[in-house]
């Protein structure tokens, strides 16, 4: 990194870490830190500024929440398909919760960008189902948890911007018998979706700001 | 107020004749009770949402509580989300593809559920609530929601039960009941809450929601 732009990129942390300190009562001591070996580890595989990378998910703009629940199904081995076997398992094995939480908060707090990678001729038809569902076909509305811009609340998760790909294999995941969380209503949602559908709702999501 | 209950019933039966009446010219056009695998799969649909036990959930909106409620509630409200009398985002859609055997179906099943109440509301106010909710507010024009809905809460044919409701959601009613319920030329049973939910401030609708969220 240019030393001018580290540092702006230093400056704007450094109020994101004052901002932080004001929202959150235990603001993460590190938080922000760059060169820190907390996010280092994650971004490792998450990307630059947690924007995403392969198959690993963006975690910016994320619900902390959400977040935090993720990281304990990791944890637990609830989260239980191949990916998160093999590459999350081992990164959360000793990550304790207060340390879960304080990454789930400050990359909750980077901006998110959109990945549009899907299908544009798709779009269309999948905001249609992402608003009322098909309820002939009893595929229920996600607007009514997951919000009018798919921006999660809560433990429920953001979706707008999530990668095609990322979105597809986790609404096919569900209905191959995959768990991610206990209680979770995502495997009912998905038992009735079949691939036109997951094409179309990824594909609409991964435009979503 | 108990004296309410007789003339209630006969506003009641005035407004639902006039509900139901139309409904019986699109008698269900399969001409068949709802299949057995129909009316699962549709219950799994509806649970997707109310939660898996029928308790409520918490998503972006608050999704009530069917469990234990009133079938004819249920059943009446659904009819007022087809006829767009309840205006809502989401239930529309929903209804509209509902046969009314199925609708029928589906509120009576509900019924039999009893699941623990969702919980989740402040604990300061429940004392405050109880007494609105059991004597009314007589210089706000309040009257007690007991004489209606019951000492328990559990409603009765088409008054809701309010007992183990989600807290946010009866918030949502009572602070929006004009917007949403009530829309449209025809009277409805709507009609009856109205001015209860206007006199209501906002502590006192989250000190009741916080009183009734709890009832088992
Ligand atoms: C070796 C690569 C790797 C490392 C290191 C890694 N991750 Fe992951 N992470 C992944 C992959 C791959 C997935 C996608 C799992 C799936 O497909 O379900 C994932 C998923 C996640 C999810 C779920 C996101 C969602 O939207 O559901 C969270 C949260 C997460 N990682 C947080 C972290 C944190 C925090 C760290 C640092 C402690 C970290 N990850 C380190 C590869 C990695
Ligand atoms: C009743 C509430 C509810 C409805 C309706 C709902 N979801 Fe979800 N969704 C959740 C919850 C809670 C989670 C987080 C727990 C989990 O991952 O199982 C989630 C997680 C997800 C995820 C995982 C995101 C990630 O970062 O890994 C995707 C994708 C998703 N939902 C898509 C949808 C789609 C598409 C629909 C509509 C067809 C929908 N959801 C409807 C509650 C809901
Ligand atoms: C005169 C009878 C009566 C009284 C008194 C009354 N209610 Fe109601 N309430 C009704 C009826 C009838 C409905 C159904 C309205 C409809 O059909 O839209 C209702 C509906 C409701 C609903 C909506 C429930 C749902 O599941 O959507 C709430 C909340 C409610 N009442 C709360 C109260 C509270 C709190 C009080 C006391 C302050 C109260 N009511 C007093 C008759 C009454």
């Amino acid at each position: 990194m240019h030393k001018a732009r580290k540092l702006e990129v230093m400056k704007r942390i450094g109020l994101k870490i004052a901002i932080m300190a004001i929202v959150a009562s235990a603001a993460p001591v590190w938080a922000g830190d760059d060169e820190n070996p907390g996010v280092r580890n994650c971004t490792w595989c998450h990307g630059t500024s947690a924007q995403g990378y392969m198959v690993a998910p963006r975690l910016a703009g994320q619900r902390a929440q959400y977040i935090e629940s993720q990281l304990r199904s990791f944890h637990e081995h609830t989260r239980d398909n191949p990916f998160s076997k093999q590459y999350m398992w081992g990164a959360v094995a000793a990550l304790g919760p207060r340390e879960a939480r304080d990454l789930a908060i400050y990359f909750a707090s980077l901006v998110p960008k959109a990945a549009n990678d899907g299908d544009r001729d798709l779009a269309a038809r999948g905001r249609t189902i992402y608003l009322d569902g098909i309820p002939e076909a009893n595929i229920v509305s996600c607007y009514a948890c997951h919000g009018p811009n798919a921006e999660g609340v809560r433990d429920i998760p953001r979706l707008g911007g999530l990668a095609y790909f990322y979105l597809k294999g986790r609404l096919e995941q569900w209905g191959q018998g995959y768990h991610s969380g206990v209680e979770s209503p995502m495997p009912l949602v998905a038992r009735h979706l079949g691939p036109d559908e997951i094409e179309a709702l990824a594909s609409y999501l991964s435009f979503v700001k | 107020m108990v004296a309410a209950r007789p003339n209630l019933r006969l506003i009641l039966q005035a407004t639902m004749l006039a509900v139901i009446f139309p409904a019986v010219g699109c008698a269900d056009e399969m001409g068949t009770p709802a299949r057995q695998g129909g009316l699962v799969a549709k219950l799994e649909y509806c649970k997707t949402c109310h939660g898996l036990s029928g308790q409520g959930y918490l998503g972006y909106f608050p999704m009530p509580r069917l469990a234990g409620q009133q079938p004819e509630y249920i059943e009446a409200q659904l009819r007022a989300f087809i006829e767009r009398r309840r205006t809502n985002p989401i239930m529309f859609n929903v209804a509209h593809v509902l046969s009314p055997s199925m609708l029928t179906a589906l509120a009576t099943h509900f019924r039999g559920l009893n699941p623990k109440p969702f919980g989740g509301a402040p604990r300061g106010s429940i004392a405050t609530g109880k007494k609105i909710y059991e004597e009314g507010l007589p210089e706000a024009n309040v009257p007690a929601c007991s004489a209606c809905h019951g000492m328990e809460g559990k409603g009765h044919h088409e008054i809701p039960r309010l007992a183990g409701q989600l807290y946010a959601y009866t918030i949502s009613q009572l602070t929006g009941w004009k917007k949403e319920r009530g829309q449209g030329s025809a009277v409805d049973t709507s009609a009856i809450m109205a001015p209860t939910a206007h006199n209501l401030t906002r502590s006192q609708v989250e000190a009741v929601a916080a009183y009734v969220s709890q009832l088992q």
